[in-house]
């Protein structure tokens, strides 16, 4: 008897102390490391620009599905959505020399990019969908990134909880070919749910990262200051990776 | 000569602290998203082969539904347990443990061989002759080490959209990433239901001694 409890006490030690592990300064260190590692491997093995795969028409999803906001409910957002994203502006600034405000029509004016990819959900699902948007390499190259700029932050109009949406990528991704300001979804303008009227398209990682609603890329040397400083809204939030490719 | 070396004893119990781990906050991560999809995509009940149910609180870690914490212990424990097997694997096709006692010869799949070992152990009738290991054993101890444990790991990296760019092959190889979801869900009960099988057979066959062998070595 003596030695099952005992049994059942390590095993109860042990999923306690996995369940308390972030609370710890080095046990948030070990799981922050742990993600990096990731994230190193994964540019390791396949290079930093690797490519997303992109599929067929065929392999396209017949709906694809909204999460998160699916209806930001602001009036601003609401008069926005009523005269068709007419005054739309996505604002270009923080470590730029030239800081842009470019309408829908300037976006559409780009060289565009379109891409069949899948789109998975940090929840476990995935959905198959063809987008359209110049790449933000190519708005950034515009933009003239100054040398010390080593992220990129994605504003957004939609607010959750009361907090407005973030994300934030590094120049690996940022810069990478398949990383797009999407302005169109199977060859239709962008609907509500999925991001209207611009979302970006960040492949290789999770969904949470390819902010929708998008108003304004900024920027910066480091994360601190935004937000709570961890990077996105649900990096903040609920402790979500930051590098969301695992 | 010892029962069991010492390095697949180190590797047994980091084995079992890291698959309990990934088992427990795998279930959490389920809880996510409770159904299951073959092909590429899913996300409606309509394209569901399988709805899952909601894993309670004890089954968990946490013990209580945390989608990011889970996923943060999950790839933690990945790792451990991927250089684990590999080092395990290393170290017994290097010195002999595989072909020795896990590998089977063709004489050992011969019908009647077979149904002589499943009678002696529904006769609970424990004793090898000649080899460590009966046919049963070296059969579960191959699956799981050779087929169920790395079929986790592959399943696992055709998940992640980072993989998937790095290795495209490697969700293809599976029909799909959700296809690669639905094996890692299916083969992890696998994994499941060869450690009820274990501890049962290590209770009918004298635990204290199993157990206390695979902690201190035992006598060959």
């Amino acid at each position: 008897m003596r030695r099952r409890a005992v049994i059942a006490g390590i095993g109860a030690l042990f999923t306690s102390a996995c369940s308390r592990l972030s609370d710890s300064k080095a046990g948030e260190a070990l799981l922050s490391a742990a993600e990096d590692w990731h994230r190193k491997a994964h540019r390791l093995l396949g290079g930093r620009g690797a490519l997303a795969r992109e599929f067929d028409r065929a392999d396209i999803s017949p709906f694809f599905r909204g999460n998160g906001s699916t209806d930001p409910d602001s009036a601003e957002y609401k008069a926005a959505v009523q005269n068709g994203f007419a005054d739309w502006r996505l604002a270009v600034r923080g470590l730029v020399n030239n800081p842009l405000s470019l309408s829908l029509a300037d976006i559409a004016a780009l060289p565009q990019r379109t891409q069949i990819t899948r789109h998975d959900c940090v929840e476990g699902w995935s959905a198959i969908g063809e987008w359209t948007g110049p790449q933000l390499a190519l708005v950034l190259e515009q933009a003239r990134l100054k040398p010390e700029a080593r992220f990129i932050i994605f504003h957004c109009a939609d607010r959750l909880a009361g907090k407005p949406y973030y994300e934030s990528i590094d120049l690996a991704d940022a810069l990478h070919p398949q990383t797009i300001v999407a302005h169109r979804l199977n060859g239709e303008a962008l609907p509500v749910r999925n991001g209207a009227p611009l979302r970006m398209r960040v492949e290789r990682q999770l969904g949470y990262k390819h902010a929708k609603y998008l108003t304004a890329i900024e920027a910066v040397a480091k994360l601190d200051g935004i937000g709570q400083g961890k990077g996105g809204y649900w990096e903040d939030r609920s402790g979500y990776q930051w590098y969301a490719g695992i | 000569m010892k029962r069991h070396a010492l390095p697949p004893r180190l590797w047994h119990w980091l084995n079992l602290a890291c698959v309990t781990g990934l088992f427990m906050s795998g279930l959490n991560i389920s809880n996510a998203h409770r159904r299951l999809y073959w092909g590429e995509w899913g996300f409606a009940p309509e394209d569901a082969w399988l709805f899952v149910p909601r894993f309670p609180g004890w089954m968990t870690i946490p013990g209580h539904y945390d989608l990011a914490a889970a996923r943060d212990l999950h790839v933690l424990l990945a790792w451990p347990f991927a250089i684990g097997l590999l080092f395990a694997w290393a170290a017994m096709m290097l010195n002999g443990h595989f072909r020795r006692d896990i590998m089977t010869s063709t004489a050992e799949w011969r019908p009647a061989a077979i149904w002589r070992d499943i009678v002696q152990h529904l006769k609970l009738d424990f004793t090898h002759h000649g080899s460590k290991y009966n046919f049963l054993q070296k059969l579960a101890y191959g699956t799981v080490l050779g087929i169920l444990l790395p079929l986790m790991i592959a399943t696992g990296m055709a998940i992640s959209p980072g993989m998937d760019s790095a290795w495209p092959w490697l969700s293809e190889i599976f029909a799909g990433r959700q296809s690669a979801r639905s094996i890692h869900f299916l083969t992890a009960w696998a994994i499941f239901a060869f450690f009820v099988i274990h501890i049962a057979l290590v209770l009918l066959s004298g635990p204290v001694r199993q157990i206390r062998d695979m902690i201190c070595g035992g006598e060959a």
